[in-house]
């Protein structure tokens, strides 16, 4: 009984997936605070003037954990929201469910394949099929410093990792915390996205978090990286545990701490205190990634309306892929636009390296989906790895054990 | 069913009685402690807050904060301040708490004063479903409300809430019914009183103070609940709380925190009064039903 | 005068109305609760994994699996951190609140002066919701900003309160804000309680000369009992479903220290995508909650019988 109308449910989603008003597109997703949805804003007064009205859906919380669990309500439902933002492996899972509507037609027309980087098609495309539109990128790698810190300790900016040591040391010294961190699972999975990088490189790093190679993971390599997030663990304040990553910011911002880990999103809090990208602070890759670019990218997934796009879906996806909409949405986002031919005039400095880090990762092979942000590996293993890094931060394992752990937190994952 | 209000107290010493007004206020300290955070910090500027002092009064006095989670703050995409999702909350809980308290005095009234062969069975299985977490749930009575064509609507929430309360509403009359004089209802049905008439003449009158302790328990869990209202309202129609959330809750944005805390006690403030004004008979409900035998 | 016929017309229908009453509920109740539950196991018997249903094209996109969902979540360490934790924590939630209810309940039954401004005070937490209660205590137990930087601003140097950001400690700073909560609504049961117990006798053992303490012990405190029965129904149900203040303090941090199977089972069936594994921790947890529940509830009504 119970099986059989959870069956006719789901059997009767595919017909009545369009909400009441057949005009509106209903988004679900979860920017919420200020600067985000202002940004979001723009999207909804473009498809405005298009006569297309906007049903907002936001549902905020766990970096959009929350909007995921209620999409599931939603669909199981059969009363899927037009478009959702998503990461990653949730737009190819639920594309592989059947889920996603297929824009090809949009994208050909638009000429999508030119200009959005390979490695982000692999996150848009199911079967061939474009079923998402990409808004942004965000590239995790980013180190964050207060340049009058390191100018007063005659810090110039590293670009080894034996380099960012001797760094660290000269502020540890001087009484200065080195690195701010914020002590949660997925800020210290963000370090170390960078940290294993830089200890074996983009081979390394691909055949450990993408390919999920179990050599790869119980490499000496691997506890190479670990041994270096034991020495950044050393190197934070003894306060850092559950602490948001906006509040490890603030302390780079006062001038508490000298460097963050942290992904481009950060630049909006150096910002909003009113700070100079290149004369209050300096943004640099990760010692040892300068070429390299780990990225997530946030994207609106078209759910299936009955077999085909609509025309409101299509126009929605077409507005998101707009250059005008890429570069003002990512202005105010701090991330880079999803194609690589928008201006970037109206970036910053940050913004503008980012945008040029990002092409020539594309073009020379080094762009990386990040394993912390969900696009190296689908959810499951994504949080085993969580498990593992975050209990080796707070001292649970040591290097070694931590090596054991993770391969055998992949293997259960799988 | 009137018990004396008397205390029970004992003669104490002065020495004693000092103690106990110490230990009563300590005791009022902790607990006010968190509100006292939310409220100091919900009057600074943001500056002050992030320059620490989560303790000091604010050096600058503003309502800002307040006027800005109330109307203007970013929920979603349009700046709308918590304002428009209150009536969503309200027209939510009154049908959700009025028909489980209903539903649950009925109940209590067939299981206390109409039994019958297995009725205590049947108690048993709805108060163990009070312990069913709701994370379960979710997906199965999704699928249920999708094909009762309920989903993001306010009548599919409130029957959620009618399903997942009743069990506590059954258990709080049937438990003060149970102490309520059942001669009374056997004379009235010598005199050919009817079912509904018995109930509406005899029990309901005097059901005032466990319907209090009743409405109080489901007005508070109701309008609290985040995990159904955020899946089975739709964008417009969510509740206070995934407002709330909304405002609180952002991932790779500025916190606002003055304005979180503001939201946050706007958002309880509905609760707060529930349990001020009718904290006096709350206690007294309790006293005359639900931790009796 | 009605006939004989209309009479047992009468009768019956008065028979039958009370189960009709009951009916809709308990109807509710068994497709909500039980078929759910129901559902939930045989969930836990497949691999699903984003959702457990058929796509469009009506091919299952899950296999019955048998128990190895069970075997998997048996080899979690991250499930036995969480079983473990729910234990420490229900235990300790429960003794404290009922401790502190009692002896707040008592205190204020002294004839004290300001009990109707007292009681909502003690009792107002219960009103709010963690989502934000939870950042409130999450700030006053950092030891850079909270209770820790305050004693040591006001020359207490070596004061140190840094439990929540320590593996071995964090789980009692959740037990901490959960007892704030609803202490204050334990006191009140046991208010409720001690008021309605026959001052007659009181009087007679004041009479015979015994001691407060004694009279406590020996006299009021064991007709306390229905009210310790029902406090502990209602603990322990909040105690179970503990799961915004965990994600709204801790996040179940630092490391894995502070999670709950409610944020286990939330975790495993709606972030990683392993909703089989999430649904044989969700039937796991139920068991044992029937397990502890269904010979208290058994007893419970068996007694009342009488």
């Amino acid at each position: 009984m119970m099986m059989k109308t959870l069956k006719a449910s789901v059997a009767g989603l595919a017909l009545c997936a369009a909400p009441a008003f057949a005009e509106d597109v209903e988004v679900l997703h979860w920017w919420t605070s200020g600067g985000e949805a202002a940004a979001l804003n723009v999207l909804k007064q473009d498809l405005e003037g298009q006569g297309i009205g906007w049903m907002d859906m936001p549902v905020a919380g766990g970096g959009g954990e929350q909007a995921m669990t209620v999409l599931r309500a939603r669909v199981t439902a059969g009363d899927a929201p037009t478009a959702v933002q998503m990461l990653g492996f949730d737009i190819l899972d639920w594309g592989n469910q059947g889920a996603l509507a297929n824009l090809n037609a949009v994208a050909a027309q638009e000429g999508w394949d030119a200009v959005v980087p390979a490695a982000l098609q692999e996150f848009a495309k199911v079967d061939g099929k474009w079923v998402s539109a990409p808004v942004n990128v965000h590239s995790t790698n980013w180190v964050w410093a207060n340049k009058s810190v390191l100018d007063a300790n005659g810090i110039a900016v590293p670009t080894t990792w034996e380099e960012f040591t001797a760094a660290v040391e000269t502020l540890s010294a001087a009484g200065v915390t080195p690195i701010a961190h914020g002590g949660q699972a997925w800020q210290e999975a963000t370090v170390f996205d960078a940290v294993a990088m830089s200890a074996g490189g983009p081979d390394f790093y691909k055949s450990a978090f993408i390919d999920l190679d179990a050599e790869a993971l119980g490499s000496d390599t691997m506890k190479e990286a670990f041994d270096r997030m034991a020495f950044i663990r050393a190197n934070v304040d003894d306060n850092f545990s559950g602490r948001d990553w906006n509040l490890a910011t603030a302390m780079v911002i006062n001038g508490e701490a000298g460097f963050q880990m942290m992904g481009d999103w950060a630049k909006g809090e150096f910002l909003n205190a009113g700070k100079v990208p290149g004369q209050d602070f300096l943004c640099f890759r990760f010692p040892g990634t300068v070429e390299q670019v780990t990225f997530n990218a946030d994207q609106f997934a078209m759910f299936d309306q009955g077999g085909t796009v609509s025309d409101q879906q299509a126009a929605l996806a077409s507005s998101i892929l707009s250059p005008s909409f890429q570069s003002a949405f990512n202005v105010v986002k701090g991330s880079v636009p999803a194609r690589t031919d928008v201006s970037d005039a109206d970036f910053d400095d940050c913004g503008k390296q980012g945008m040029k880090d990002l092409a020539a990762a594309a073009s020379s092979g080094n762009l990386f989906g990040s394993m912390a942000h969900g696009h190296a590996n689908p959810a499951a293993v994504k949080n085993a790895m969580y498990d593992v890094i975050t209990a080796h931060f707070n001292g649970e394992y040591d290097s070694a054990t931590a090596v054991e752990e993770l391969v055998s937190a992949v293997e259960i994952a799988q | 069913m009137s018990v004396a209000s008397q205390d029970s107290g004992m003669r104490q010493g002065r020495v004693a009685r000092v103690f106990i007004y110490l230990v009563l206020l300590l005791f009022g300290l902790f607990y006010l402690l968190p509100l006292y955070v939310m409220g100091v910090n919900s009057f600074k500027p943001l500056s002050e807050i992030t320059g620490g002092g989560m303790m000091a009064l604010p050096e600058v006095w503003t309502v800002e904060p307040w006027l800005k989670a109330w109307s203007t703050a970013q929920i979603g995409v349009e700046p709308t301040g918590l304002r428009p999702y209150f009536w969503n909350s309200i027209s939510m809980v009154v049908p959700a708490v009025a028909i489980s308290t209903v539903l649950g005095a009925l109940n209590g009234y067939v299981l206390t004063k109409w039994r019958f062969r297995g009725d205590t069975i049947l108690f048993g299985l709805m108060l163990f479903a009070c312990f069913i977490p709701f994370q379960i749930v979710l997906i199965p009575m999704a699928a249920v409300l999708g094909t009762l064509g309920l989903a993001g609507t306010t009548a599919g929430l409130v029957l959620v809430h009618l399903v997942y309360g009743i069990g506590f509403s059954t258990l709080y009359f049937r438990n003060y019914y149970a102490v309520f004089p059942t001669e009374l209802v056997r004379a009235a049905q010598i005199d050919g009183a009817g079912f509904f008439r018995i109930f509406w003449r005899i029990l309901l009158p005097s059901s005032g103070p466990i319907s209090v302790v009743c409405i109080i328990w489901q007005f508070t869990n109701i309008w609290n609940d985040f995990l159904f209202g955020a899946s089975f309202a739709s964008g417009g129609g969510a509740p206070m709380t995934v407002a709330l959330n909304n405002l609180v809750q952002s991932s790779t944005g500025v916190k606002e925190y003055n304005v979180h805390f503001a939201g946050a006690i706007l958002a309880a403030l509905p609760t707060l009064l529930v349990y001020i004004v009718a904290g006096r008979y709350f206690v007294r409900g309790l006293m005359a039903g639900s931790v009796k035998g | 005068m009605a006939t004989r016929a209309e009479i047992d017309m009468r009768t019956r229908l008065q028979n039958w109305l009370p189960k009709l009453v009951l009916s809709p509920s308990l109807g509710m109740i068994f497709v909500f609760v039980y078929g759910f539950i129901l559902f939930t196991v045989y969930v836990s018997f497949t691999d699903s994994r984003i959702l457990p249903f058929v796509d469009k094209n009506g091919q299952t996109t899950y296999e019955l699996i048998g128990f190895t969902n069970y075997e998997k979540l048996f080899k979690l360490s991250h499930w036995d951190i969480a079983v473990w934790n729910m234990a420490v924590f229900a235990g300790l939630y429960i003794i404290i609140c009922t401790l502190i209810g009692l002896l707040l309940a008592i205190l204020l039954d002294q004839k004290i002066r300001g009990e109707g401004l007292i009681r909502p005070i003690f009792l107002y937490p219960m009103a709010l919701s963690f989502i934000v209660t939870g950042t409130a205590w999450k700030w006053m137990l950092d030891p850079g900003i909270g209770f820790e930087n305050i004693m040591q601003s006001w020359g207490w140097v070596s004061f140190s309160f840094d439990w929540i950001k320590n593996r071995d400690f964090a789980l009692y700073t959740v037990v901490l804000a959960a007892v704030w909560q609803s202490s204050g609504f334990t006191m009140a049961m046991f208010l409720a309680g001690l008021r309605g117990i026959d001052t007659e006798i009181l009087k007679a053992a004041q009479m015979d000369g015994a001691s407060n303490w004694n009279l406590y012990r020996r006299i009021i405190i064991p007709q306390l009992r229905p009210a310790f029965l029902s406090a502990f129904v209602i603990l322990a149900h909040l105690a179970i479903k503990t799961f915004d203040l965990v994600i709204a303090m801790t996040g179940g941090g630092p490391g894995r220290a502070t999670e709950l199977p409610a944020t286990f089972m939330y975790s495993y069936t709606f972030s990683r995508n392993q909703m089989g594994i999430g649904a044989a921790s969700a039937v796991i947890m139920l068991m044992t909650i029937a397990a502890i529940m269904i010979p208290y509830l058994y007893s419970e009504l068996k007694e009342r019988k009488q």
